[in-house]
């Protein structure tokens, strides 16, 4: 299929260093599939992006309505970026709602496409509007493409065996068809995704095609456009193989690669929920790679299942969000007492309760570092970006079973449903961390509550003739791990496995800081607030200020030294998106530092330009 | 992969002191447990047994073979786990009516319908032991506990059709006290490949003395009682000329000669069902015995012959594949 047209050489193509588009529709209108469409073609031609899909909880809500408004917006870059950014250049509103909910974070004399078939009285009281936004002045300011979409998918589709139905279901592609046009993007590989997508029928493969070609041919035909843009490839990556990914993906590969470096069956027992069920999903279609997947009736069975495996060998995993990880609590105290590795992945998102089961959120952190009974530490660790989850899931991984541990995998669903290129890692950078069972009838019996240099216990796996031994959640007694109630020997394990957990910090970088090692504030983040606090940093440092950031991987233990780090520095503030969870923590542990506490609890981002407000007003004092 | 020597009970004892109150049917259990371990010649450290919490569920520290004592009403969940990683375990579950159809009635469920290759003994007694006497969900009604003061008002549930609505492929019922029939009911469970439901009736000498008495006291057991032999014809009674036979949608009882045969196979569960509810009419002898016994796909050999069609339609996985797929592209 080609492009080139003779008013293609006639167009002027503006270049742009970054862009920022929002498609916004119906849950029904294939938003998500657009945006995705969009950013991967993006991605293959070689810019840096970042994606931001929001969508209602409800799988479609009433058609037409505010609530039921869907958007991705997506950032694509000729520069290294790290936000999908603060206001989108374009909007593309598929109805009324749509138009009216996102058209307050358009940039001033941004352009906004607009889908008028789907504008007619109707439609506007189903969004509840008095008034017809395209003639009451709500637009003016921005510019504004009126295409009757309905129409034009119509048109296009004349003669396919599809119904009226599925002919409107095309729209999305129409849109995405001109937006490639706009800003010069081929269509291969959105052709060669339906062509898989709709491989048993062929005959709706074909319509998106030519849906997405009609809009294409639209935007050299119509003249709907004053030129063509043109974002280049960004030059400044860093050399290296690199794929679009999204941070479920990127944490499910993670968890598979964390196994195969301990050279251990992975297994996972899961629930499904919003947004951590990508994870399950990608681990089911991972079965080649020995991956187990255990869809448990529900998040109890979950965790326990996966302690199960790892009892038995398996390196066992449980994925979550929300209220999910609360109904596993009492099992992450089993894990903790008997001292099996298990990764436990909380993709955090709104709260309390079901809260906003599709918004992002930072609010888990105090219940993932001390939120059981008893005494129960757990390593807690944190991804800052799609994919650093694979990173962090390696990471999880190694210090589960060199530590013999369950360990906390922090995510969002900011990070989980959002995209951004990965530069693959080189295979031999990958350090295998194989694990090394107890060998069958060891010389003088086995003592399965001996302990390493690392304080872990020996992993003895059933089926192995010698080391019958029973575990369970009574306190155990040092050495035998025999029922225990002995009171100096309880106060003995609890310390012991204190210990064990705090001393993972030996094992720990202590993390680089960004921008100025010295100055006036010093941002400390951590998990999905990376990409805006380093937006932020370099901003800032651009306008010559002096400012640097910290961002934390490893959030329980805490590194070492951090305290040091704070020390050059006049202020040290803590964004996060929940009521200063780890400020908390960072006060507690370092009581003498002047930590400043920035709150965000609206189930989004931060925004770039929020934090660079917030450091200027510190700057200031 | 045979032992050395033919193990013994004695090997399956562990070399932890036995706590359960002096007189607890768990004793019995345990005993004829250890016997039927020595006897289906299995090695020692290929079993693994996993319980949830209760009286029942200290089983597993008292087994000379591996073993997970986990938390209140999760074993299914564990034992699945456990036996989905390794399926060469010989995978036993240990639970009461408390831990397996009140906190645990879920997991039960689940375990049962996926038909997990997992033996579940489901010790009944009928009151919560470990917290000192309230009533369970198998109490009768009008059972006056501690949280009970004027009767419980509560319905029993009745473990086997339980097991039974759930899909069960297997389901039988033992008594502590009748070492000889547990042991065959335990053994033919052993046997079963697939997730096997065995009820044992356990007297709690503290807190529900002779709950079961009317019908398992020696003197009266063989008229009280009825031994679902599949194949065999419903006969019971000390002189073995009394019988059961369905007549219409009811069991009757009738002379021996003209007893239905017993078929745990039927197609539908519905047989096992109606013999299930003999429970609630004391005129009826309690059945005893094998409910069901069918064939069913096991989960835990499904979950690996899908990794192996994986393997085979894919090419094993390896670092490389996982991670430099889907489309690439190359700064330089």
């Amino acid at each position: 299929m080609t492009q080139s047209s003779a008013r293609d050489a006639e167009m002027p193509l503006q270049h742009f260093e970054s862009v920022v588009i929002r498609f916004a529709g119906d849950s029904g209108d294939g938003m998500q599939i657009t945006g995705n469409q969009f950013t991967h073609t993006s991605a293959v031609i070689g810019n840096d992006l970042a994606t931001f899909p929001d969508y209602p909880a409800e799988i479609r809500a009433p058609a037409g309505t505010r609530p039921g408004v869907s958007g991705f917006q997506v950032r694509f870059s000729s520069s290294d970026i790290h936000t999908p950014g603060d206001q989108p250049d374009v909007l593309v509103a598929m109805n009324p709602a749509a138009l009216v909910v996102n058209i307050r974070d358009l940039k001033p004399g941004g352009i906004v496409v607009v889908n008028t078939g789907q504008f007619a009285d109707s439609d506007l009281k189903k969004a509840s509007l008095t008034s017809n936004p395209l003639a009451d002045g709500t637009l003016s300011g921005f510019r504004v493409i009126e295409i009757d979409i309905n129409k034009r998918v119509t048109e296009a589709l004349k003669g396919t065996t599809l119904s009226s139905k599925e002919v409107q279901r095309c729209k999305n592609f129409y849109t995405l068809g001109l937006m490639y046009w706009l800003y010069h993007r081929p269509l291969e590989t959105t052709i060669k995704w339906l062509e898989e997508k709709f491989a048993k029928r062929p005959e709706l493969a074909e319509a998106n095609k030519l849906a997405m070609q009609a809009g294409y041919n639209a935007g050299d035909i119509h003249e709907l456009f004053q030129g063509r843009y043109e974002v280049l490839p960004c030059t400044s990556m860093p050399p290296g193989t690199y794929r679009n990914i999204m941070g479920n993906d990127a944490l499910a590969m993670g968890l598979v690669a964390g196994a195969h470096l301990a050279g251990l069956q992975p297994f996972l027992g899961s629930y499904p929920i919003t947004p951590a069920s990508g994870i399950l999903e990608a681990l089911a279609s991972y079965k080649n790679f020995g991956v187990i997947t255990f869809q448990a009736e529900d998040e109890i069975a979950a965790i326990c299942s996966a302690l199960g495996a790892a009892y038995a060998g398996c390196l066992g995993f449980t994925t979550t969000s929300g209220p999910g990880i609360a109904l596993k609590t009492e099992a992450m105290g089993l894990a903790v007492s008997v001292e099996l590795p298990l990764v436990i992945v909380n993709v955090q998102r709104g709260g309390p309760s079901t809260g906003l089961p599709t918004k992002t959120e930072q609010a888990d952190l105090l219940q993932a570092i001390f939120g059981r009974n008893g005494e129960a530490p757990i390593p807690v660790i944190a991804a800052s970006t799609p994919a650093d989850a694979f990173e962090t899931a390696v990471e999880a991984c190694r210090i589960a079973v060199q530590y013999m541990t369950p360990v906390i995998l922090l995510s969002d669903g900011y990070i989980a449903n959002g995209a951004e290129p990965w530069m693959l890692p080189r295979i031999e950078d990958l350090k295998p961390f194989p694990v090394k069972f107890v060998e069958p009838n060891p010389e003088g019996g086995f003592l399965p509550y001996a302990r390493d240099a690392k304080l872990a216990r020996p992993w003895a796996k059933p089926g192995t003739p010698g080391l019958e031994h029973r575990v369970g959640g009574l306190e155990k007694a040092h050495l035998t791990g025999n029922i225990s109630y002995d009171p100096d020997n309880h106060e003995f394990m609890v310390r012991m496995r204190q210990n064990k957990v705090m001393g993972i910090r030996d094992s720990i970088p202590t993390p680089n800081v960004f921008g100025d090692s010295t100055g006036d504030v010093l941002v400390v983040g951590w998990g999905s607030t990376h990409g805006a606090i380093t937006s932020a940093i370099e901003e800032l440092r651009k306008k010559g200020r002096k400012v640097g950031s910290l961002h934390l991987r490893h959030v329980w233990p805490l590194p070492k030294d951090l305290d040091k780090i704070m020390a050059c520095f006049r202020s040290v503030l803590v964004p996060e998106m929940n009521l200063g969870q780890m400020a908390r923590v960072l006060r507690s542990e370092y009581p003498q530092q002047n930590i400043i506490s920035y709150p965000k609890v609206q189930g989004q981002p931060f925004r770039t330009n929020e934090l660079v407000k917030k450091i200027e007003s510190l700057l200031e004092k | 992969m045979a032992e050395a020597h033919a193990l013994t009970k004695k090997d399956f004892k562990s070399d932890q002191d036995v706590r359960w109150c002096p007189g607890c049917g768990d004793y019995a259990i345990l005993n004829c447990v250890q016997g039927i371990m020595a006897a289906i010649g299995v090695p020692k450290h290929q079993i693994c047994f996993v319980s949830g919490i209760g009286c029942s569920s200290r089983f597993p520290y008292y087994m000379n073979t591996f073993g997970f004592h986990s938390i209140h009403g999760r074993a299914p969940a564990f034992a699945t786990g456990i036996k989905t990683a390794n399926p060469a375990l010989s995978v036993w579950m240990v639970t009461g009516d408390g831990d397996g159809l009140s906190i645990g009635g879920n997991h039960m469920a689940h375990i049962l319908r996926r038909n997990v290759d997992v033996k579940i003994l489901l010790f009944n007694n009928e009151i919560y032991g470990l917290t000192k006497g309230q009533y369970s969900p198998t109490s009768p009604q009008g059972l006056k506990t501690k949280t009970s003061p004027m009767g419980s008002v509560d319905r029993p549930m009745d473990p086997v059709s339980f097991a039974l609505g759930c899909g069960a492929t297997f389901v039988a019922r033992t008594i502590d006290t009748h070492q000889k029939h547990m042991e065959q009911v335990l053994l033919a469970a052993a046997n079963h490949k697939g997730a096997a439901f065995v009820e044992i009736y356990q007297n709690c000498v503290i807190f529900n003395d002779g709950a079961f008495d009317a019908f398992t006291e020696k003197s009266v057991r063989d008229d009280k009682t009825i031994d679902l032999r599949p194949g065999q014809p419903m006969v019971f009674g000390k002189n073995h000329d009394m019988g059961i036979k369905i007549d219409g949608w009811e069991p009757v009882i009738c002379p021996a000669a003209e007893a239905q045969t017993w078929r745990s196979d039927t197609h539908s569960p519905g047989p096992a069902f109606v013999m299930s509810q003999m429970d609630s009419n004391p005129q009826l002898p309690r059945p005893i015995g094998i409910f069901r016994d069918v064939q069913g796909p096991v989960f835990d050999t499904q979950i690996h012959e899908q990794i192996q069609r994986a393997r085979a339609a894919k090419g094993p996985g390896s670092l490389e594949k996982l991670i430099y797929s889907g489309e690439t592209w190359t700064v330089k």
